[in-house]
């Protein structure tokens, strides 16, 4: 577009570097496992909200069932680790490439469909999944996998002791799913979306380039979502389908955005750095006692964030410059 | 498999079917009035069963006759909603869609958390109502009570609900406001009061589907979840929108869910009922009565 843009890019990729050099350090001075272990989540999600929002916020298609992705992710890496001896590493390219070909085979009929309709089609699909891997008794069904501990080793991911690998591996991806973003915005996709989102006469004559399109940010976001899944089940060495398939994890991918700001570079990392830790924190402080609470604190955050911001937080900072870009 | 234990479950699912459009039938209600699809419906369904099952436990009072109570309390609960959230949620000018979506997804969010803290998230049962666990012999065909009597009601309300929008002056609003809500300020009708008794008249139903499920069925914090996907189905299939297109689209839902259940093992007997939404938008992307 303009220098303006230009210039916010080159901004935007200083800020990201200078954030990503700051957390890498964080773990230096917080020894804290218990705070680690949310530094950890906030990543993971902070990345897979990051992916969500490529097909979700730019391309405007809603899924709330991205927990297939994941769940398949998680599942290729730990049946193959299990079953066959294979690497998480490869495991985790495999789950990718599985979601992403599966993403584009249901995309193909879904992004026919409208509003609504194609936002109850990514539920039931996602919900079909859980229940055929529910009643798979290979995969171990309703009980799901126990991944085996073989000791501390960067070849089979594993590490019982510290958190540190897995926080610099949620790091990582997390840098991953926002340098793919920013680097979207920038492209061909980007400038036909948002064409598309602010013109649908616009839509008319893109249409058979935007269909393509919308394929291709289904393939990366579901790529991206499944190697967290994948990230997740070596993370907690324990699977079962409702855990890494359920709904709530759609809905989890989904709030940091919603919050943050859907469709916006920085609002699914300001949405996990807010929401997580304070899910996690009103969770452990309120104890089994108070069952329920952290429901009703984030349910609550979204129901305000989405009646006084719709634009998310990140709308608080940009102010007018968004708008006008 | 004989021909009596395939009549007899889909005689089943036809009952079961009846209630689901029941339950439908105000999310259909609300969608075609304003274009907002509730993710608060499964809610508001949980809900009702809680209540349902507080005036039982406390003032005994069996749900066939705290229906209507229900669907009272429903009523009020509905507008006040509208009138809290939905309505500021239809202001927004930037991402309209999403916070619509996200505004009545927070609100289930918050209703499942207050019933796991103050109802705790034990299964809890109406034991000892007038027609629980009881059957009838129709022919041959075993039909539970609580679920002929759901049927019933169903078919009772949704022939009410044709003459309360066809016959009454708020049933007209109703229809006026749907096809053209600005025009209908012109006239004095005010849009905001018709949407609100639209929602607490699609919240009312909901109340009713809830007493008679009460009956029969666990009553926990997420019970809301399972049956508001079948919910968002039921609606699908007949046409968003179409009060009328729900109740079929029960029965259609209620039929193949029995039908599957025949075919695979129970534990997957919502993967027909999910299929066949598949099916049906990809061939009709705007359900099977809804107008292309």
């Amino acid at each position: 577009m303009d220098t303006h843009f230009a210039q916010r890019r080159r901004r935007d990729l200083i800020v990201a570097a200078c954030l990503a050099v700051i957390a890498a350090l964080v773990p230096l001075f917080v020894k804290d496992v218990y705070v680690q272990n949310i530094m950890v989540l906030t990543l993971m999600y902070a990345a897979l909200s990051q992916s969500w929002n490529i097909l979700s916020g730019y391309c405007g298609q809603i899924s709330l069932g991205h927990a297939l992705y994941f769940g398949l992710g998680a599942y290729t890496t730990a049946l193959l680790f299990t079953k066959f001896g294979v690497l998480p590493w490869f495991g985790m390219l495999a789950g990718g490439a599985i979601s992403a070909v599966i993403a584009m085979a249901l995309g193909y009929p879904c992004f026919r469909l409208r509003g609504h309709y194609f936002v109850i089609a990514t539920i039931v699909i996602a919900e079909i999944a859980l229940l055929l891997i529910q009643n798979w008794d290979w995969a171990g069904a309703a009980l799901g996998i126990d991944i085996p501990v073989r000791g501390d080793s960067w070849l089979k991911f594993q590490f019982a002791r510290s958190k540190l690998p897995y926080f610099y591996f949620a790091l990582a991806l997390a840098c991953v799913a926002w340098l793919v973003t920013w680097w979207l915005e920038d492209s061909k996709w980007g400038y036909w979306w948002r064409a598309v989102k602010d013109n649908p006469d616009a839509a008319e004559s893109l249409g058979v380039v935007v269909f393509n399109s919308k394929m291709g940010a289904a393939a990366v976001s579901a790529f991206l979502v499944a190697v967290g899944g994948s990230f997740y089940a070596q993370f907690v060495s324990y699977i079962d389908p409702e855990s890494v398939m359920g709904f709530q994890f759609s809905l989890l991918m989904a709030l940091p955005a919603v919050l943050g700001g859907i469709g916006t570079l920085w609002g699914p990392v300001l949405g996990a750095v807010i929401l997580i830790p304070l899910t996690e924190l009103t969770r452990s402080f309120v104890g089994g006692s108070g069952r329920g609470v952290d429901l009703i604190v984030y349910g609550a955050l979204i129901v305000a964030i989405s009646l006084a911001l719709p634009k998310g937080l990140v709308s608080m900072f940009s102010g007018r410059k968004e708008a006008t870009r | 498999m004989t021909a009596e234990t395939i009549i007899q479950s889909l005689a089943s699912g036809l009952l079961m079917g009846l209630l689901y459009g029941l339950i439908a039938a105000g999310l259909a209600l609300i969608f075609g009035l304003m274009d907002v699809v509730n993710f608060a419906h499964g809610e508001f369904l949980m809900i009702a069963m809680y209540v349902t099952f507080f005036l039982f436990a406390f003032f005994a009072i069996d749900p066939l006759l705290a229906a209507p109570l229900v669907a009272a309390a429903l009523f009020v609960f509905g507008a006040v909603v509208y009138l809290l959230i939905v309505r500021f949620a239809m202001r927004a000018k930037a991402n309209a869609g999403m916070v619509q979506i996200f505004s009545t997804f927070g609100l289930a969010i918050v209703m499942r958390g207050l019933a796991q803290f103050f109802f705790t998230p034990d299964y809890r049962s109406v034991t000892n109502s007038w027609v629980g666990g009881k059957t009838v012999s129709i022919a041959g065909i075993y039909l539970p009570e609580p679920q002929l009597i759901g049927a019933m009601l169903s078919i009772a309300a949704f022939v009410a609900l044709y003459f309360f929008i066809n016959r009454t002056d708020f049933g007209r609003a109703l229809e006026a406001t749907r096809e053209d809500a600005g025009a209908v300020a012109l006239v004095g009708i005010d849009k905001n009061r018709v949407f609100a008794l639209g929602w607490g008249l699609g919240a009312a139903l909901v109340g009713l589907a809830g007493a008679i499920m009460a009956i029969f069925f666990y009553i926990y914090p997420d019970v809301g979840a399972s049956f508001a996907l079948i919910a968002y189905v039921t609606v699908a299939l007949g046409g968003f929108g179409s009060v009328f297109g729900a109740f079929a689209g029960g029965i259609i839902v209620g039929l193949v869910e029995a039908t599957t259940a025949l075919i695979l093992p129970p534990s997957l007997k919502s993967v027909g009922i999910y299929a066949v939404y598949l099916l049906v938008v990809f061939i009709r992307p705007r359900g099977l009565f809804g107008s292309m």
